[in-house]
């Protein structure tokens, strides 16, 4: 197979493949599509043989498969090292991780060691030119973040080294279908990881089930400091609940201690896309937005008229939770 | 037994009080025009460092920092706090650093100091927001990392082992790691202490002089020799052996192509009247056309 494809690091915590991992296939398969390239997984872990096949339905080309037992949980010297010594044989021209705290901790050190750039935390990729010093450079890929607190959107380009790597924030890329029976390959390799990079262990892991599921939720209800109270609070949690809606919540809201922090909603939080978004007592700040403005349809609920969520909102309600909310819920329960 | 440890430290602009002036034309910062400040989260990784020089005496603090000479002060609070030796990097060879030449300065100035145990970074800076600089360099150094630390649960000097509480998504991680190490420091734990009153006295005039001989123990000054002056080491990118073609701009494979302050994109809004009629008739709306079931 050619080299100078558009490689996905491809993220699996104890077998299961990160979210964030099939969306930036997803993505891959549309940045390789429009530079006439193939698409390549790099999987890295143990047993994951059944796995590496399922990837393909997402049209990859090409899984590359490193299994050994040093890799079946993730550390940074032996990951690290696999993944070096694949980009230096597969010679890909765009590298892709998850902006995970995986995707996080081993990209700068790929990138490090390879001396190319790496861009961070991206919310967008797209190919165009660039000029530079005279050389216009043909179809590169654009990175394009938040940085500043979020307070500006840099478009970033690496023209002269290869691979271009970015980190990408999850929930931002679109989800396309699968095509069961897609024609790519699987091959394996067995990687050597010498003993003198096995210098981290994990004495324990702790992951929370998923209760929440804010990425999947078609209606979100969050709730901000305008809720006043824990109690306060439970009132939204009563309007999503009669919505059969998830929780969303700003920062503040989780730093008051009124909802567990697997609900923020925002720049540190969950970035969400779902059909309606009601933020109650929200006031809008830059980070908020960051994880919400996408929303296709928004209604703000808020007491102060000038509060910036307005901005951004469909439909706006001006006035004090305490009686808007109970008054949802009613009209919600008499027209249902 | 002490440890000799490094702290990387970054004076950033506070960008919860951006202006409108944040950027110039070129893609760089505007320093000028914003407060700058000690990044938040390194004040937590010079706190790990301190809590760690308490409970092993003889344990060194080194706390570096590369930037303007205006970045001294991030270096003058640390001294204040309780750090050893600071030391600022500066040079006009190192403006236009992205996260691979400012990790390369950085590891160069390490190697400087000598044989370290630990580095301590932050997790990430409030101005880039990359969050890259400390794999970066803990790769440079071939140095083993442990990132997004909120607390050390265990630290044997004798062993030459850590553990350390890693924050992941939705949960956290215990790892075990040989020494040295370089580790990122979130804000979740090692509240900073506040700066020490007779330390602000001692170190209130400090400021940098160039140094540049190729001993550290010669930039090192102690408290009492240095209570006016001279504190502060200031590094060239000669004195730390640094290559100018892997510093600065030219050491930068990435580049600013465009800069966008973040408007509120102002649309079309419907304001509906918080009466329970007007309430009543947006969630008919909704429920018209499916949005709400
Ligand atoms: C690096 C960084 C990352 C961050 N990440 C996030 C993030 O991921 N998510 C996030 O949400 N924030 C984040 N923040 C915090 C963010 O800047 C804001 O502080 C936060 O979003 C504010 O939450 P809020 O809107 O609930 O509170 P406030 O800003 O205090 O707003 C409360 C609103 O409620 C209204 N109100 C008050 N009383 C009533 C009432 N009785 N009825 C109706 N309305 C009322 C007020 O008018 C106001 O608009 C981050 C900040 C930083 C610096
Ligand atoms: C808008 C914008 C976007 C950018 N995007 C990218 C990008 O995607 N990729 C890229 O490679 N560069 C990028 N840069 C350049 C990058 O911001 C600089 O290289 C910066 O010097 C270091 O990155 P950071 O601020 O993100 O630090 P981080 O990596 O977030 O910092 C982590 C920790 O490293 C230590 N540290 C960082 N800088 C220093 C220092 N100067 N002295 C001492 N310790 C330090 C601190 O302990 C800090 O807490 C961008 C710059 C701008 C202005």
């Amino acid at each position: 197979m050619n080299k100078n494809n558009v490689m996905v690091f491809v993220q699996q915590d104890d077998g299961v493949v990160a979210d964030v991992s099939i969306e930036l296939l997803c993505k891959a398969r549309e940045l390789a599509d429009s530079l006439h390239v193939s698409v390549e997984a790099a999987f890295l872990g143990d047993k994951l043989a059944a796995a590496a096949k399922a990837l393909l339905a997402y049209k990859v080309d090409r899984v590359n498969l490193m299994q050994s037992e040093h890799l079946a949980h993730y550390t940074p010297l032996p990951y690290t090292q696999v993944m070096v010594d694949l980009i230096k044989e597969r010679e890909p021209q765009i590298v892709l991780y998850g902006a995970t705290t995986t995707g996080r901790d081993l990209g700068p050190r790929i990138a490090s060691a390879l001396k190319v750039g790496l861009t961070a935390d991206c919310t967008d990729l797209q190919i165009g030119d660039h000029e530079l010093g005279g050389t216009t450079y043909k179809n590169i890929l654009y990175q394009i973040r938040p940085a500043f607190g979020g307070n500006i959107i840099a478009t970033i380009v690496s023209p002269e080294k290869k691979p271009q790597m970015a980190t990408v924030r999850e929930g931002v890329m679109k989800l396309t279908a699968q095509e069961p029976g897609y024609k790519g390959e699987v091959i394996e390799y067995k990687p050597g990881i010498g003993v003198d990079l096995l210098v981290s262990q994990i004495l324990e892991s702790v992951r929370e089930e998923k209760t929440v599921n804010l990425k999947g939720a078609q209606i979100i209800v969050a709730g901000g400091m305008g809720a006043g109270s824990k109690e306060g609070f439970d009132q939204i949690v009563k309007l999503a609940q009669a919505l059969n809606a998830e929780v969303g919540a700003s920062r503040a809201a989780v730093d008051a201690g009124w909802v567990n922090k697997a609900h923020q909603v925002g720049q540190t939080g969950t970035t969400v896309r779902p059909k309606l978004y009601i933020a109650c007592g929200i006031s809008g700040s830059i980070q908020h937005r960051a994880g919400m403005a996408e929303s296709s349809r928004i209604i703000a609920i808020n007491s102060d008229p000038q509060a910036p969520i307005f901005q951004i909102a469909h439909y706006g309600i001006i006035g004090d939770l305490k009686d808007v909310i109970p008054a949802f819920i009613k009209a919600y329960k008499n027209k249902a | 037994m002490g440890l000799n440890i490094v702290v990387l430290v970054k004076q950033v602009p506070d960008t919860k009080n951006v202006t409108g002036k944040a950027m110039k034309d070129d893609g760089t910062v505007n320093r000028a025009a914003l407060p700058a400040i000690f990044n938040p989260e390194d004040l937590h990784a010079l706190e790990a460092a301190l809590r760690i020089k308490d409970a092993h005496p003889d344990t060194r603090v080194n706390v570096i920092t590369m930037g303007p000479p205006a970045a001294a002060q991030v270096l003058k609070e640390s001294l204040f706090r309780g750090a050893d030796f600071v030391a600022l990097i500066t040079d006009r060879k190192f403006a236009g650093a992205d996260t691979l030449a400012t990790s390369y300065a950085l590891s160069c100035a390490i190697r400087k100091i000598g044989a370290v145990d630990l580095v301590l970074c932050g997790r990430q800076a409030i101005d880039g927001d990359t969050a890259q600089v400390g794999p970066q360099t803990a790769e440079k150094l071939g140095m083993n990392q442990i990132t997004c630390v909120s607390d050390i649960a265990e630290l044997d000097a004798k062993k030459r082992t850590i553990s350390a509480r890693r924050s992941i998504e939705g949960g956290f991680e215990l790892v075990k790691a040989k020494l040295p190490v370089l580790l990122t420091v979130t804000d979740e734990g090692f509240e900073p202490r506040p700066p020490s009153a007779r330390r602000v006295m001692m170190y209130k005039n400090a400021v940098a002089s160039a140094s540049n001989d190729a001993s550290y123990d010669e930039c090192y000054m102690n408290a009492s020799a240095c209570a006016d002056d001279d504190i502060i080491a200031l590094w060239d990118i000669a004195s730390i052996k640094a290559d100018p073609e892997a510093c600065g701009l030219a050491g930068s494979p990435t580049k600013v192509k465009k800069i966008d302050s973040v408007v509120l994109t102002a649309q079309d809004i419907r304001m509906v009247d918080a009466s329970e009629s007007g309430i009543a008739a947006l969630v008919h709306e909704l429920i018209a056309d499916h949005t709400i079931g």
